[in-house]
């Protein structure tokens, strides 16, 4: 078979009459960072959730390790080890570093039925995992509303990738941060992606995606332009193909139709 | 209590970033949800030390005075603190009590009940309303204050109503006959640590009653479950998987249920423990007094929600603590009784805990931006 780690064939999405994705293909090996590229009302967000399992998807097949899987709901999708990072990260800022990590999953130590949180063992992996990624939290139990938008987006992927995840589906990852903040974050997710794991990078900036990205996937009205290795299109290429290549298409077929209703 | 996990500690530059400053320890320490509180107190104690130090406040018989008005006030403020953290709000605990109360006393008086069969019955029909204010937070959606705010209604006046329609009148008196050799109702009204007032008495050290009984006779219940829920909640927000998603759960609701906490079921128990304390504060009165009246508890809800507001509780859910809210209620506990021995006129008392809530509001919500702030 394959040696994909997850396919995505022929996605397609539909609410009502209004079709939100058509016939996307997306395919992900081990250790790949797939760019999902898209202005605004590109149906990003409809494929992030198709991904997540919040969605079903009208049409298509989603095959994970060879296997044709069906996604119920955001739990099945996470069982199958893809994880998604949304753009509100799911941290609470008032819980500490710790609290946040273990949130909903806490490592619990003591005999049954007086079992408590094991704060300690908490503490040290959260303060293990962030130091991987070179945030050296030497207290985990600071509140997360103390840290930068960088560091909470890493320790949202952190967090993902401790629980199992095989692929990482990021919603923008990069967008609320400055240019450093924004460095620090992609180089994690190189990391990641080095140590084995799957990446669907969802962003608009070109400037981001393209010099961490293996391959560029670009979204435009709910359909795929393509998908691109790396070294078969430039950065330039795929900045006009995602929103200027399209508005001055836009413009063009305007120009005509108003040069059509103007000879009628 | 142990609240290290919760706390900023003092090991600073975590971050590399150069343009952090260092915090200092004291401002680090402020950040506990509880200090506010304790600091206020202390001010509470060292000024009634100063201004009614040698009237008998601080007696034995004075301490458990304003010990016994601290400790009802203070398990409903533990329950109103949890659930705050939770993210929600109970109106409905003051009228709660004055239902729990009637639960216990038409049942044991009018229809024959055994009194440990009417308590039971009180607590059963604690979990359900608080269930039910919780599934409908919960499935609603709606904000907790109306649907609370209905309930605190509903339950006065059904109260009310069925007391009236049941008894005739509005109290229900009759009831210290049974708690003798009941094998429950000791557990709400039994003063605990007799011999040592006996013995202090003994040796002259507290002051006693002309027959040389003490005159402080033991602790009374109210104390015990004071303590014992502050420890027990506190245990429970600091040290179980449940306490986490207590904190997560009024932090943000999204974010906890997109990593896997029950949110849902998290509220409606905490909803439940509002009820459960607002009848175990019914509970000790009733026995206490002997008798149930259908307006006990009135306005309870408000002076919970403040204790628990004064002991570092957030409106918007996801910080405080239990113990906080514990030393809430020992600060309006302490004044209420302490008022008594000044010369200030008690009718300033209501002034005093609105300054008093108003002033911890204020510093929470620095407390807040501080935490909240990011760099």
């Amino acid at each position: 078979m394959s040696n994909y780690l997850v396919q995505f064939n022929n996605i397609s999405k539909f609410f009502g009459k209004v079709i939100a994705l058509k016939d996307v293909t997306m395919k992900l090996k081990k250790g790949e960072i797939m760019c999902l590229l898209g202005d605004n009302g590109a149906g990003k967000s409809t494929l992030i959730k198709t991904l997540a399992g919040v969605h079903r998807p009208d049409e298509g097949e989603i095959i994970v390790e060879g296997k044709k899987t069906i996604f119920d709901s955001p739990k099945d999708a996470l069982d199958m080890g893809i994880a998604t990072v949304y753009q509100d990260l799911a941290l609470v800022s008032l819980m500490s570093v710790t609290r946040n990590f273990f949130m909903g999953r806490e490592p619990m130590k003591g005999p049954p039925f007086f079992k408590t949180f094991d704060i300690d063992k908490a503490n040290k992996i959260a303060a293990e995992r962030m130091g991987q990624i070179g945030i050296d939290v030497r207290d985990p139990s600071q509140a997360v509303g103390t840290m930068s938008g960088g560091e909470r987006q890493c320790l949202a992927i952190s967090r993902a990738i401790y629980f199992g995840a095989k692929v990482l589906v990021l919603d923008e990852p990069t967008s609320a941060l400055g240019v450093h903040q924004a460095s620090v974050v992609l180089k994690y997710i190189v990391k990641a992606a080095s140590q084995g794991l799957a990446v669907i990078l969802i962003t608009h900036n070109v400037h981001h995606a393209y010099p961490v990205g293996n391959s560029f996937t670009v979204l435009n009205r709910g359909k795929s332009l393509g998908t691109y290795e790396k070294k078969d299109i430039s950065r330039e290429k795929l900045l006009s193909m995602m929103a200027g290549g399209e508005e001055l298409n836009k413009l063009e077929v305007e120009l005509q139709e108003m040069n059509r209703s103007s000879t009628n | 209590m142990s609240t290290k996990s919760k706390s900023i500690e003092t090991k600073t530059d975590f971050n590399q970033d150069e343009r952090l400053k260092k915090v200092s320890k004291l401002r680090l320490l402020l950040n506990r949800p509880e200090l506010g509180a304790l600091g206020g107190a202390i001010l509470v104690f060292i000024f009634f030390g100063i201004v009614a130090g040698d009237t008998g406040m601080f007696s034995a018989y004075g301490v458990l005075n304003f010990l016994d008005v601290s400790a009802n006030l203070g398990i409903i403020a533990i329950a109103a603190a949890m659930l705050m953290i939770g993210g929600e709000f109970d109106l409905s605990i003051g009228s709660m009590i004055g239902f729990a109360g009637i639960c216990i006393a038409i049942p044991a008086i009018y229809w024959g009940w055994p009194l440990w069969m009417s308590i039971i019955f009180a607590f059963a029909m604690a979990v359900l309303v608080g269930y039910f204010n919780g599934i409908l937070v919960v499935r609603t959606g709606l904000p907790s204050f109306i649907v609370t705010l209905a309930m605190l209604f509903i339950l006065r006046g059904a109260t009310l109503a069925i007391t009236r329609l049941i008894t005739g009148r509005t109290q229900v008196p009759g009831l210290r006959v049974l708690i003798e050799d009941d094998p429950l109702a000791w557990i709400f009204a039994t003063d605990t640590f007799k011999w040592v007032f006996t013995w202090l008495g003994s040796m002259n050290l507290i002051a006693l009653r002309t027959d040389g009984t003490p005159l402080a006779t033991g602790i009374p219940p109210s104390v015990i479950w004071f303590i014992a829920l502050a420890i027990i909640t506190t245990w429970i927000l600091m040290k179980t998987r449940y306490g986490n998603w207590i904190f997560a759960s009024g932090g943000d609701k999204n974010g906890a249920n997109n990593v896997g906490v029950p949110v849902g079921r998290v509220k409606i128990s905490l909803f439940i423990g509002t009820a459960v304390a607002a009848t175990i504060f019914a509970t000790i009165q009733v026995l206490d007094a002997g008798s149930a009246d259908t307006m006990r508890g009135t306005l309870k809800e408000l002076e919970a929600i403040a204790a628990a507001v004064v002991g570092g509780c957030l409106l918007t859910g996801g910080y405080g603590s239990a113990i906080g809210a514990a030393f809430g209620a020992l600060i309006f506990g302490t004044v209420s009784m302490g008022i008594f021995y000044t010369d200030v006129d008690t009718d300033w008392f209501k002034v005093f805990l609105g300054a008093m809530m108003l002033i911890a509001v204020i510093f929470n919500n620095y407390i807040r931006r501080k935490v909240t702030e990011s760099k």
